[in-house]
């Protein structure tokens, strides 16, 4: 059955060990290697470069215009990693016990431990290759912190850190582009994966510029595709980040890993109208100096600067002392959510709570620099004025962001901010060297469902896509390829590629011949809604039976109505966003089947049905300590696979932050 | 502020694709809130002709938070539009009024053929990156990441060359379509890092050839590029791009 290849010995040794004794593949032989990589942010581009480096010859292939824009480069606040730089009581034990219990006890002990032990690796590789993280006047790193932690470990560039990073990771594979062991793709989709005798042995693509299909041959197929937060519709990934290519993997079957865990961003800003197209993050490293609150009394229409201190309710500093603004982004937005159900929201909408940067502008950065300056006694405007410079270097970029979009400026008033769909724990289920359970076929970052149980803690998702491509693949895939070395090239007129192109050729053609009259946007807001209505923050048996009926509803509509201008032949945007919503659509029902049957509340995921007495999350540890792994039976059919977790080191306890 | 409606002329460059010849074609847009960002505009618009059973507007795009670069509209004879610091999709109504006109169209070089209406072809920065746009290491053991301190100003300096998005606004904004701008953002970023320093010599000579090579032109330092660049890339990153060239020229073979 599930098979998670966890290797045996003391937790910490596991990685060690395995990485003794696991096979390796000779240099003459890496170069008869065929890898393909479908997917070119943190994930993919990282595993490219270091395949490449490595000797294999790789394929890269993304959507995109270029590998530079896959939407890791969107990433804010910062990367984890154990450095213990600041003398704070930081180690490798603690990122990984902080991560197990910010999961809430439904990730797997073996990964996350091996995450947390690479985890300073990739900072000295980031700084080898020029990533100009912030630096303190000694020329040393500096660190900031984020939720869910008590220390300070997370390595940043402004506001812009996955920009670096990807930038980083961009350049080492361009690099391997130009020594010609990578072949980039761009403007290609990968629209389903071959199998050959029971192993994934390539791709089917459409390029999109021309619209044709390409098959491309591979001795390992690796999915760096990130996540499936737009089943929503509105969330704060990219327009076009998608689930097709794991979507077409899982159909093939691979099974689907905990869909329903999804990550609700306590701070992004609020909906504006109908008319909006996506939401935008504003970091969690915000809330290192950002206080958030609602006015003590409902309905207050008074403005954010009018209403005195004292009748100012800092909700999560009252709720959780020990955490305060920083507990994790699950807590912090469930919170937000009960204090605007209750009444207390501002905004026009009622939807929104206040992110207050004045308290620490003042009297953290604005005195500090008084202080350095030698200025006694300064009155409060110069401490603004002061505080105001440092507040700009660490987090100009967003405060523009939040101007440009709201026409506010958040340095005179807080800034309004609700909490907005953001990331997927949930992904295909791979094993410990990040296999699926199809032979041959990889999933590594977002795309998987591995380190993060029911809920990320933030600045871990950079963590865990540049360890799966930097340091985790180029070991475990040896272990595969090195029994492929005898397997010669599969030419691409072979059978099951004719049948994959064909059966891809075949939905592209029905999908344009239906000539309904509703457009693709139109469905994909609807389904948005059923989701965030029904699938969303709070979930309750009844509304996601309703949801799921619902959905199948959409889908026959759907495909009997939809319509999609333009060609095949060419570049035709519309089909692209019609192929993937129509996957979004099958997903939307199994993410609802997922909640459904997990009756707990236990991360991101939480069931009306299962909290304590104070709204806390309730986790049922003796029914539901396992992953949920989804095998594709046919239309509306899954059969459910368990993988049980055991916590050996990390005891599952009631997750606190008072 | 204040929420209001508009109407507005659209007047948009078409084209099927890269061979065949392109026009401006008119179109109303109507109650439109300054709300909305510009590309949401766009959308509305391209919902209306699907719905109408015409051909949408194609355009890049991708993050909508003004970071991936994928946005690229030469909006009114400025790439990305009227506001500075800025990218298309950052751009918001509230910077127009009821009855203006709006012209919008794809960047415009030699080194960015169009592949259909306000989409084009920049592949041509991801081979002058190819050309040495990165430093030499491979995935490994490299020292620990505190071993080597770097002057805070340099970092910064170095961090802010870096935040180029590599959307192309310097080369279309350019009257020589010179890439310049963003050749220098690149070369400044890892120069001024020790890191970067064993290669700055053959990085600058080997990127500048790919960009000849590429059809850019040359630089007659107007600064238009830092005019519109969204992300305040400095013209000073040129200067020392020159220096850097001209330093490498010397001790080249």
């Amino acid at each position: 059955m599930l098979d998670s290849k966890i290797p045996s010995g003391p937790l910490e040794q596991k990685w060690v060990d395995y990485k003794g004794h696991v096979k390796l593949v000779n240099p003459a032989n890496k170069r008869k290697l065929e890898v393909i990589v479908v997917g070119t942010g943190l994930a993919g581009a990282s595993a490219a470069a270091s395949l490449g480096e490595l000797g294999y010859k790789v394929k890269a292939f993304c959507f995109q215009d270029s590998p530079r824009r896959a939407h890791s480069i969107a990433a804010q606040g910062g990367i984890n990693a154990a450095k213990n730089y600041q003398n704070d009581g930081d180690s490798v034990f603690r990122l990984f016990y902080d991560t197990v219990k910010g999961g809430d006890y439904r990730a797997r002990e073996a990964n996350v431990h091996r995450l947390a032990e690479v985890s300073t690796s990739i900072i000295d590789q980031c700084v080898a290759q020029g990533v100009p993280f912030a630096r303190d006047y000694g020329g040393l790193l500096n660190n900031r912190s984020f939720g869910g932690t008590q220390v300070k470990r997370t390595f940043y560039a402004a506001g812009q850190t996955g920009q670096q990073l990807l930038i980083g990771a961009y350049q080492a594979m361009e690099r391997q582009v130009a020594l010609g062991n990578v072949q980039q793709y761009t403007r290609h989709e990968m629209l389903d994966v071959v199998i050959v005798d029971g192993k994934a042995r390539g791709i089917i693509c459409r390029n999109l510029v021309t619209g044709e299909l390409e098959r491309h041959f591979g001795h390992a197929v690796l999915l760096c595709t990130g996540g499936y937060g737009n089943v929503f519709y509105l969330s704060t990934n990219a327009m076009g980040s998608n689930v097709t290519a794991a979507w077409k993997a899982h159909k093939k079957g691979a099974f689907f890993g905990n869909p329903c865990f999804t990550q609700i961003h306590p701070t992004c800003i609020p909906v504006s109208g109908d008319h909006q197209s996506k939401l935008t993050l504003m970091s969690e490293s915000l809330r290192n100096d950002g206080r958030i609150w609602v006015p003590k009394q409902q309905g207050d229409k008074r403005k954010a600067n009018d209403i005195p201190e004292e009748e100012r309710d800092y909700y999560l500093e009252r709720r959780y002392p020990a955490f305060g603004n920083l507990v994790p982004r699950d807590v912090a937005s469930r919170a937000a959510k009960e204090r605007c159900d209750a009444g207390y929201g501002v905004g026009t909408t009622g939807q929104a709570v206040y992110l207050d940067f004045k308290y620490n502008l003042i009297n953290k950065y604005g005195r500090a620099e008084a202080n350095k300056l030698g200025i006694a006694n300064p009155d409060t405007d110069t401490l603004i004025r002061l505080g105001k410079e440092v507040v700009k270097e660490e987090y100009g970029n967003l405060f523009d962001m939040y101007e440009k979009i709201t026409g506010e400026n958040p340095y005179e008033v807080p800034m309004r901010i609700y909490p907005a769909v953001h990331y997927t724990m949930g992904g295909l289920w791979v094993d410990y060297e990040l296999m699926t359970n199809v032979k041959g076929l990889y999933a590594l970052g977002e795309a998987n469902f591995s380190d993060h149980g029911a809920n990320r803690l933030g600045a871990s998702a950079l963590m865990q896509g540049l360890a799966d491509g930097y340091y985790v693949i180029p070991y475990t895939i040896g272990n595969y390829l090195a029994d492929e070395i005898a397997t010669k090239p599969i030419p691409t007129d072979h059978p099951s590629f004719i049948q994959t192109e064909k059966e891809v050729a075949d939905r592209i053609s029905t999908l344009m011949n239906i000539k309904g009259s509703q457009t693709v946007e139109s469905f994909h807001k609807r389904l948005g809604k059923i989701m965030w209505e029904k699938c969303g923050m709070a979930r309750n048996e009844k509304g996601l039976k309703e949801a799921i009926v619902e959905i199948q509803q959409l889908k026959k509509e759907f495909w009997s109505d939809v319509r999609i201008p333009g060609a095949i032949g060419e570049m035709n945007p519309e089909l692209d966003k019609a192929g993937r919503v129509a996957d979004f659509i099958e997903l939307g029902e199994l993410m609802c089947k997922d909640a459904l049957n997990r009756n707990e509340s236990c991360g991101g995921h939480f069931r009306e049905e299962s909290q304590t007495e104070e709204g806390e999350a309730m986790r049922n540890d003796k029914d539901f300590a396992y992953v949920a792994a989804w095998e594709f039976k046919g239309e509306s059919n899954w059969e459910l696979h368990k993988e049980e977790l055991t916590f050996e080191v990390a005891k599952p306890t009631q997750r606190s932050y008072k | 502020m204040e929420q209001y409606s508009m109407n507005l002329t659209l007047k948009v460059w078409r084209q099927k694709n890269a061979n065949e010849q392109g026009r401006f074609d008119t179109y109303q847009v109507k109650d439109i809130s300054s709300e909305m960002s510009f590309l949401e505009m766009i959308d509305v618009l391209n919902e209306e002709m699907i719905r109408e059973g015409k051909d949408p507007i194609a355009f890049d795009h991708d993050c909508r938070e003004g970071i991936c670069g994928m946005c690229s509209m030469y909006i009114d004879g400025r790439p990305h539009g009227p506001w500075q610091n800025n990218t298309v999709c950052q751009l918001h109504m509230r910077a127009y009024k009821d009855g203006d006109t709006i012209v919008i169209e794809p960047w415009r070089a030699n080194a960015f053929p169009v592949i259909k209406d306000l989409m084009v072809d920049r592949s041509s920065f991801d081979r002058i990156i190819q050309a040495g746009g990165y430093i030499s290491v491979n995935t490994g053991s490299p020292v620990d990441a505190n071993a080597i301190p770097v002057n805070k100003d340099m970092a910064d300096a170095s961090f802010a060359a870096a935040a180029c998005i590599g959307c192309g606004a310097c080369v279309s904004a350019c009257k020589n379509s010179s890439a310049m701008l963003f050749l220098s953002a690149k070369v400044t970023h890892l120069a001024l890092l020790p890191q970067g320093d064993p290669e700055r010599r053959s990085r600058a000579l080997k990127m500048v050839a790919q960009m000849d090579k590429e059809g850019f032109g040359a630089c007659t330092n107007t600064g238009a590029c830092e005019a519109v660049c969204p992300k305040g890339i400095s013209i000073e990153n040129i200067a020392r791009l020159n220096r850097e060239y001209l330093a490498a020229g010397l001790v080249a073979e």
